[in-house]
């Protein structure tokens, strides 16, 4: 083909990136010697070896040691001896490593964009564009956390040697993500990448090699899935971050129960791309080539679910369709490539699958009219139109090019769609009306919301998801605490409960009998079952019957709590006066509960009257503090604002202790209550008398119907109940270690956030006992990112 | 939908002048496309299209030109793309006749001889599509160019700023058209589209149409002085709709020259009214646009928002001057490895 023919054809013709500086890379690399551990490079202790392809073609491109768990015993001690240096290392010390690395990976770049479309099939824009770019600013930024850590962090410190497990997506952005805050926080790494994508974390581990990283701060070893249970099951590791499938996520939930590591989880996503009828059409079709088709579509936050308006579905469709015929199919490295192959040959028949099973559920699948290359596990831009909510392709994350499509009538139901789903990572919101996209933000259950935007990162605002999307946040300040622990005043160790033979004497016989209910939206209710719990005085004799809660009660509570609107959508300052006035109406009855207190706890009065004091003085201060927790608003490098908003998790279940029986309670439900959240409480099972004769002034305190729930009974067994209850968004445990470690296995149905004293109770009284970290474990921080300009 | 188009108080009242008959039709313009014959004012219409996001449009241009690159003799095809879709243009204060003509013989013979034989393109009537001079210079020009098809355009209607009396302004139109020009560049007065005086300007833009006669008609938005993308796209729906040939973005004498996410909202624009009537509107960029790197983000932008058609010179317009040398140079370098200067090739 000439010049003349190529004027005359204006086609764009290939433009393939050199890859010789890669491949040269790897003809040098010695992959039997891949596990990089304390400063240098091993061999797996088993000599085995798993293979990496490449998808465009899939050519071996290396034997790479596959690590055992002995490897990662090495690696994690190799991390914990490096640890007190490290940790003690100052701000100052830490930031300048950060900075090397980050420095050194820009010189480094088109290296690690290369090898990443190499080894993942991503087209070269986009690792070129965004993975490596972004990878780079995670570590410039946290620099300067580092650095920032007594200023922004006061009282925290690094939790310790760190497990991290990653995905093979984003390989270089992922690694990033998890190691940077890391290491900002002082904590040493053990990280291992995706069996189908190690490359370029082994470029990184060189670039730590010079980039004057002490040895042992970054151990990154190879492997499959023995190598991430052996991390996950460490007893050397204090925290483990993960990415990945939720059905991989919930194992590790359930692995860690009981352990006392700190877990954070990045998910799966069925995220919803809505788009209003005022929406600039054009650009919504390029927030879906952004969304769905970035990466193949193999991203957890693709916008996968289109939800269109009705009056302009049909001229939005036809656009995608034009804009589909549009996109290129082809050799990752080829940069005029729109989407390359899927990672591996599994990927590619899974969804196939998907979509073969989508078109019998009933969806009408159109893709453009394109050749795929010979070779290569390549699947075109899938459109899948006429999806019910049922269908499996509106359900389940495919993970691939396919975008499934629903209409909607109004902004109700489009929310209603949205969060018709058992993830929450993300969401984009089209509409040139910013009400309506403030409007429909907040009441969207995820935890990223675009507006007019999509795929939008960077380290300074938290990425992370609601329900089964995982929880925990990576990048900005929220991300950071993830890495940080705050020391909580420890209590006395919690011993199972004993259901002793119940006391039969009437501590008073004078007073009139009384009988104590359950509190369930609002209302005062005898227990399904019918059945009682004696409560015994400090000197063994009768003080009262409570009812024995049962599954269907905490069903109820929880349902009340759910349907509670009224708490939720207060304003903080409206919440706040309701919490001063509890806090008025219980010191009006100051008394009443010092002598409960003596009469259940056998404390003196003195005491009593203290505890009693400062449960009002806690009321008091959460009351002052529900309007002033607020989120923040971060800066990335765009002309728009990130909104870290903290929203209520939901409905929280609080499973209160024995030992300070009404503070212990009002420390936890004050501070669930003051952010927005309806609570669920299971009170101390000893002392349940204290809270019932709370419902009373919670009754007359103007504290909406469902807000607070009582329910009286054995506290293993209720929760238990809370922890399986799929509709409970967050659990509060103090009690013994096997009902905390049970709470935490048991909570993966749904992936309820579960804070667990680990069978310690928390010193009550102590003023530390209170406050911030409280807060934080009440809210969940949603980025909603609001690109302006005119 | 949230809000609704406005029209201001029209004020005076304008009442399109009668069509007429252009003055000089003796040169058959050879597009070969339905000429659009505009339509009915619609403000509905416009209400559908208002939606223009400029983050979001910026996003597009900012991947659009990462996504597609053009390599070795593809770019060089491209690069000669360029020149045939080019308005070789002289607008200063200080142009004579003398500086028209060597405009004309630069548009005739574009490239270096050794360059056109190098690239084998010696035999084929590559070339910039007009010349693009003031009404003065209008019969100099099409005296220079008589023969070799290349079309002149003249700017016209008080550019750059349109602010003279209508009737002068179409005078200005059929002056031209009389002296041989068969391309018209007018511009609209800004403030029509601030105070969203629609109808006036639609009114105008269909006397300068009909004035214009067989003479195809190119409407300068003046985008670097409507502020806002939106009024980019709403001032080029009333210009397609009152019979626009070609939608151009600037004069090249605001403050702010074409830019790409002007462009997209334009070709959008373009895109909205071609499905809508099924008539194919023309693009020009004009100003700023004077590297070879430059002029493949415009072609890339025609080619993946509208589509090839809008890769012929019928269909869309570089407004350059510039711009040619430097595609020279860059295709000097194709042949022969050299990274050329500007000295070594005939200035315009």
């Amino acid at each position: 083909m000439n010049i003349l023919d190529r004027y005359h054809a204006m086609d764009y013709g290939p433009a393939p990136e050199a890859r010789n500086e890669a491949d040269a890379w790897l003809a040098a690399r010695d992959f039997s010697k891949a596990l990089f551990i304390d400063g240098t490079w091993k061999a797996a202790s088993g000599g085995k070896s798993f293979e990496t392809s490449e998808p465009s073609s899939g050519k071996l491109l290396a034997k790479v040691s596959d690590a055992r768990a002995t490897d990662i015993d090495a690696a994690v001690a190799a991390a914990a001896k490096a640890l007190p240096k490290w940790s003690a290392s100052s701000g100052y010390v830490r930031a300048k490593v950060l900075y090397a690395i980050g420095r050194a990976m820009q010189r480094h770049q088109r290296l690690f964009a290369v090898l990443e479309t190499i080894d993942n099939g991503k087209p070269i824009r986009e690792s070129r564009d965004i993975d490596v770019p972004l990878a780079i600013r995670h570590f410039i930024h946290h620099a300067g956390w580092a650095q920032a850590l007594d200023r922004d962090f006061p009282g925290h410190k690094g939790v310790g040697v760190v497990g991290q497990i990653i995905p093979w997506n984003f390989p270089l952005l992922m690694l990033a993500w998890k190691i940077a805050p890391a290491l900002a926080a002082g904590c040493t790494v053990v990280l291992k990448p995706a069996e189908f994508t190690p490359l370029t974390s082994i470029l990184f581990a060189e670039i730590c090699e010079r980039a004057g990283v002490p040895k042992g701060v970054v151990n990154i070893v190879q492997g499959g899935p023995e190598a991430g249970a052996a991390i996950v099951n460490h007893p050397g590791v204090q925290k483990i971050a993960f990415t990945g499938s939720s059905e991989v996520g919930k194992i590790i939930r359930k692995a860690t129960a009981g352990s006392g590591k700190k877990l954070s989880l990045e998910l799966g996503g069925k995220s919803a791309f809505i788009v209003f009828e005022d929406a600039d059409l054009d650009s919504a079709v390029e927030g879906l080539v952004d969304g769905i088709w970035f990466n193949q579509g193999q991203v957890c936050c693709a916008g996968s679910r289109l939800l269109v308006q009705e009056g302009i579905a049909d001229a939005l469709i036809a656009k995608v369709k034009t804009r589909m015929s549009r996109l290129r199919v082809g050799s990752p490295l080829d940069k005029n490539t729109d989407i390359g192959p899927l990672v591996d040959l599994t990927q590619l028949d899974r969804v196939k699958g998907l979509v073969a099973e989508g078109a019998r559920q009933g969806a009408v699948c159109w893709q453009p009219d394109a050749a795929l290359p010979s070779s290569g596990h390549y699947h075109l831009p899938t459109l899948a139109t006429g999806v019910s909510p049922a269908n499996i392709l509106a359900q389940e994350e495919v993970f691939g090019p396919v975008l499934a499509t629903m209409t909607f009538r109004n902004t109700e139901e489009a929310i209603e769609l949205a969060n018709n789903t058992r993830y929450g990572l993300a969401a984009s919101v089209w509409s040139e009306n910013v009400n309506l996209a403030l409007h429909v933000a907040p009441q969207l259950k995820a935890g990223v919301v675009w507006v007019n935007g999509t795929n939008m990162f960077d380290a300074a605002c938290g990425f992370g998801g609601y329900r089964e999307s995982g929880f925990g946040r990576e990048g900005g300040r929220e991300g950071m605490f993830e890495y940080l622990t705050a020391k909580l005043p420890l209590g006395p160790v919690i011993k199972p409960a004993t259901i002793s033979a119940p006391p039969v004497e009437q501590a008073d016989g004078s007073a009139i009998d009384r009988t104590a209910k359950l509190f369930i939206g609002g209302k005062q209710i005898r227990p399904d079952g019918n059945y009682s719990l004696a409560v015994a005085t400090a000197k063994g004799k009768l003080a009262g019957e409570v009812g024995l809660g049962s599954r269907k009660d905490i069903r109820d509570a929880v349902s009340a709590a759910r349907a509670c609107k009224g708490w939720p959508d207060a304003t903080a300052y409206n919440r706040s006066q309701v919490l001063y006035y509890l806090a008025e109406n219980l010191s009006g009855r100051a008394d009443e509960f010092s002598a409960r207190l003596v009469q259940l706890t056998g404390v003196t009065a003195k005491a009593a009257r203290e505890e009693v004091d400062q449960s009002i003085e806690r009321l008091f201060l959460y009351a002052g503090l529900a309007d002033k927790f607020e989120g923040r608003v971060h800066q990335p490098p765009a002309r728009a604002v990130t909104l870290a908003l903290h929203e209520p998790v939901g409905v929280v279940g609080i499973v209160a202790p024995d030992t300070s029986p009404l503070l212990g309670l009002i420390s936890l439900v004050a501070p669930a209550l003051a952010m927005g959240n309806t609570v669920v409480a299971v009170p101390s099972e000893k002392y349940p008398l204290l809270a019932t004769d709370l419902y009373q002034v919670i009754e007359y305190s103007d504290v909406p119907a469902g807000a607070i729930n009582i329910v009286t009974g054995r506290t293993a067994e209720l929760a238990g109940v809370l922890a399986k209850h799929d509709d409970v968004d967050g659990l509060w445990v103090f009690a013994d270690a096997e009902t905390c470690a049970k709470a935490e296995a048991d909570s993966i149905g749904n992936l309820k956030r579960v804070w667990s004293g680990n069978g310690r109770g928390l010193d009550w009284a102590s003023d530390e006992a209170a406050g911030d970290a409280f807060l934080r474990r009440a809210v969940e921080v949603k980025n909603v990112w609001v690109p302006y300009g005119d | 939908m949230s809000s609704t188009i406005r029209e201001a108080d029209l004020g005076t009242k304008v009442t399109p002048l009668p069509a007429r008959a252009a003055a000089n039709t003796a040169v058959p313009p050879d597009h070969r496309i339905a000429r659009n014959p505009g339509m009915k004012l619609d403000l509905g219409f416009m209400e559908s299209v208002r939606s223009v996001n400029r983050s979001a449009l910026e996003r597009r241009v900012a991947s659009l030109t990462k996504r597609r690159s053009i390599k070795a003799d593809n770019q060089a095809a491209w690069l000669l793309r360029a020149v045939a879709c080019m308005d070789l243009t002289t607008l200063n204060s200080n142009d004579t006749e003398e500086r028209v003509r060597r405009l004309c013989a630069k548009a005739i013979n574009p490239f270096r001889r050794d360059i056109a034989e190098g690239l084998g393109i010696a035999d084929e009537k590559i070339h910039p599509a007009a010349v693009c001079v003031y009404h003065p210079f209008v019969a100099t020009a099409v005296e220079a160019v008589r023969g070799t098809g290349i079309h002149v355009a003249a700017v016209s209607t008080a550019f750059p700023h349109g602010l003279a009396p209508l009737t002068t302004r179409l005078q200005e139109i059929e002056a031209s058209v009389r002296d041989g020009a068969d391309e018209i560049d007018v511009v609209i007065p800004r403030g029509l589209v601030f105070g969203a005086k629609w109808r006036e300007l639609y009114n105008e833009i269909v006397s300068m149409r009909a004035a214009c006669g067989d003479a195809h008609l190119k409407v300068i938005l003046g985008t670097g002085d409507l502020a806002t993308l939106r009024n980019v796209m709403l001032a080029s729906m009333v210009a397609m709709m009152a019979g626009a040939d070609f939608i151009k973005t600037s004069t090249g004498k605001e403050s702010v020259n074409a830019t790409l996410p002007v462009g997209l909202a334009m070709v959008r624009a373009i895109r909205a009214y071609f499905e809508e009537t099924g008539y194919l509107i023309g693009f020009k960029p004009a100003g700023g646009i004077s590297t070879a790197k430059a002029s493949l983000d415009w072609l890339v932008l025609m080619k993946e928002e509208l589509g090839r058609p809008w890769l012929e010179p019928d269909l869309f317009r570089f407004g350059a001057s510039s711009l040619l040398t430097d595609i020279e140079r860059q295709l000097e370098h194709h042949l022969t490895g050299h990274y050329s200067a500007n000295h070594r090739h005939a200035m315009a």
